[in-house]
């Protein structure tokens, strides 16, 4: 089942500086597209949602549970997937890395090798398994990552901006893959041309969210707003 | 010439090495070393280089990995025999470098043949007894894999300060090539904790 974010009148500042001001959301469609200049304060909103950053003032609940009180819970809900994949990837190779995300899980060996299997061939890496993991190209890392998120079987998947590293082949390869998924999955995106199959978008500026429409009508807020 | 591929990384496999568990590999390596060390003699370096051998030819795979072991220790080994036999003679040298080299060649034996995951179950178990005095042994195998994966990690960002010192003709300077070294290390810690948490590794 698919749980319900809600962002509650959540302000956060970074170095004194406010990165989010009084934002207060609801999230619960299947596909939803976040966008924003650089530093409008997307990707501190993405790291909420995970409870990768705690709120300076308001609260971020997810199914019910306070990302303040409730960070492992939530982790558990929320998979996460960065901007650059070499920070995501940890071990060696790559059956090893997607196992990775099991530790906590208490697993028998078998079940773990289960899942990983059928989490690389969610993203197309069967056969991969023994490859050493940073020998990959981009997009693989790319793709490795998600299978890394995947693996734990979360209930909603955040992607921060997860093809801006990528070319044009494996952009749609990813996004190709994260529109298959059954999960609710928000992607921050400077991609506006990823945005077509997405139910909502969110459009930051300066902390705050300045459109919250259908991608359309977002994207063209969007391009208004910056000239 | 090529350079051999990059030592330490695990070779995919299906040899009896391959199959056989970490445990008994890791004690059989302590097991050799130790003998190493306190034999210190030209019988056991021969003999440590002829289970090095026997034991690539049986994981089968291949010289460039076997090489590739050995190979960034070359520059310290020339080294090393050179002050040797000047200091103690040449039998002198070929004990303490062949101990080293043949020391090294076994290690990446265990290596090259063994998953990582495989020897951090080992050494999580091994760390398990600490779980009374309040270490969680999951976190030590986690720290070790950190520690691997920093090597590499690490010599990347050096060569790319590097490649960026040379594009903008810039002369050595220790001070100008380890400020951007350490600050670019330190922020990739920084994203690898935050990827960890956020794959709930940390909870």
């Amino acid at each position: 089942m698919t749980p319900t974010i809600d962002v509650c009148g959540v302000t956060h500042r970074l170095g004194g500086r406010v990165v989010l001001d009084d934002v207060t959301v609801r999230l619960d469609e299947a596909r939803i597209g976040v966008i924003g200049a650089n530093g409008s304060g997307k990707s501190t909103f993405a790291r909420l949602l995970n409870g990768l950053v705690v709120p300076d003032a308001g609260t971020v609940r997810v199914g019910g549970h306070d990302t303040a009180t409730h960070g492992a819970a939530v982790r558990r809900t929320v998979g996460f997937v960065f901007t650059n994949p070499d920070a995501q990837v940890v071990m060696p190779t790559v059956a090893e890395d997607v196992a990775l995300s099991l530790r906590r899980h208490r697993l028998g060996r078998d079940e773990v090798a289960a899942r990983v299997q059928d989490a690389l061939a969610m993203v197309g890496l069967q056969g991969f398994d023994d490859r050493p993991s940073h020998l990959l190209s981009g997009g693989e890392k790319q793709l490795l990552a998600l299978a890394g998120a995947l693996v734990a079987q979360p209930d909603v998947l955040v992607c921060d901006e997860p093809t801006t590293l990528l070319d044009l082949a494996n952009t749609r390869r990813v996004m190709g893959i994260l529109h298959g998924l059954a999960q609710m999955v928000v992607v921050v995106t400077h991609d506006l041309d990823t945005l077509d199959l997405v139910d909502r978008v969110l459009v930051f500026a300066q902390g705050r969210v300045v459109a919250d429409a259908a991608p359309a009508e977002a994207v063209a807020r969007y391009r208004a707003l910056v000239g | 010439m090529r350079r051999p591929p990059a030592p330490g990384l695990y070779s995919p496999g299906e040899s009896r090495l391959h199959r056989c568990g970490a445990g008994p590999k890791l004690l059989g390596l302590a097991v050799a070393l130790t003998g190493l060390v306190l034999a210190s003699s030209v019988a056991a370096v021969v003999v440590a280089a002829a289970a090095a051998v026997l034991g690539y030819a049986v994981a089968g795979v291949g010289w460039r990995v076997a090489l590739a072991q050995v190979w960034p220790l070359r520059w310290f080994a020339v080294v090393l025999v050179v002050l040797q036999w000047w200091l103690a003679g040449p039998v002198a040298a070929l004990v303490t470098v062949g101990s080293l080299v043949g020391a090294v060649a076994l290690a990446g034996l265990v290596t090259v043949t063994t998953r990582v995951s495989e020897m951090l179950a080992v050494l999580g178990g091994m760390a398990a007894p600490l779980a009374r005095v309040g270490v969680d042994p999951d976190r030590v195998g986690l720290v070790m894999a950190l520690g691997i994966r920093a090597v590499p990690v690490v010599a990347g960002i050096a060569a790319e300060v590097r490649e960026a010192h040379q594009a903008r003709g810039l002369p050595p300077d220790p001070r100008t090539y380890a400020v951007p070294l350490v600050v670019r290390t330190l922020r990739e810690a920084d994203s690898v904790g935050e990827a960890l948490a956020a794959r709930g590794l940390d909870d």
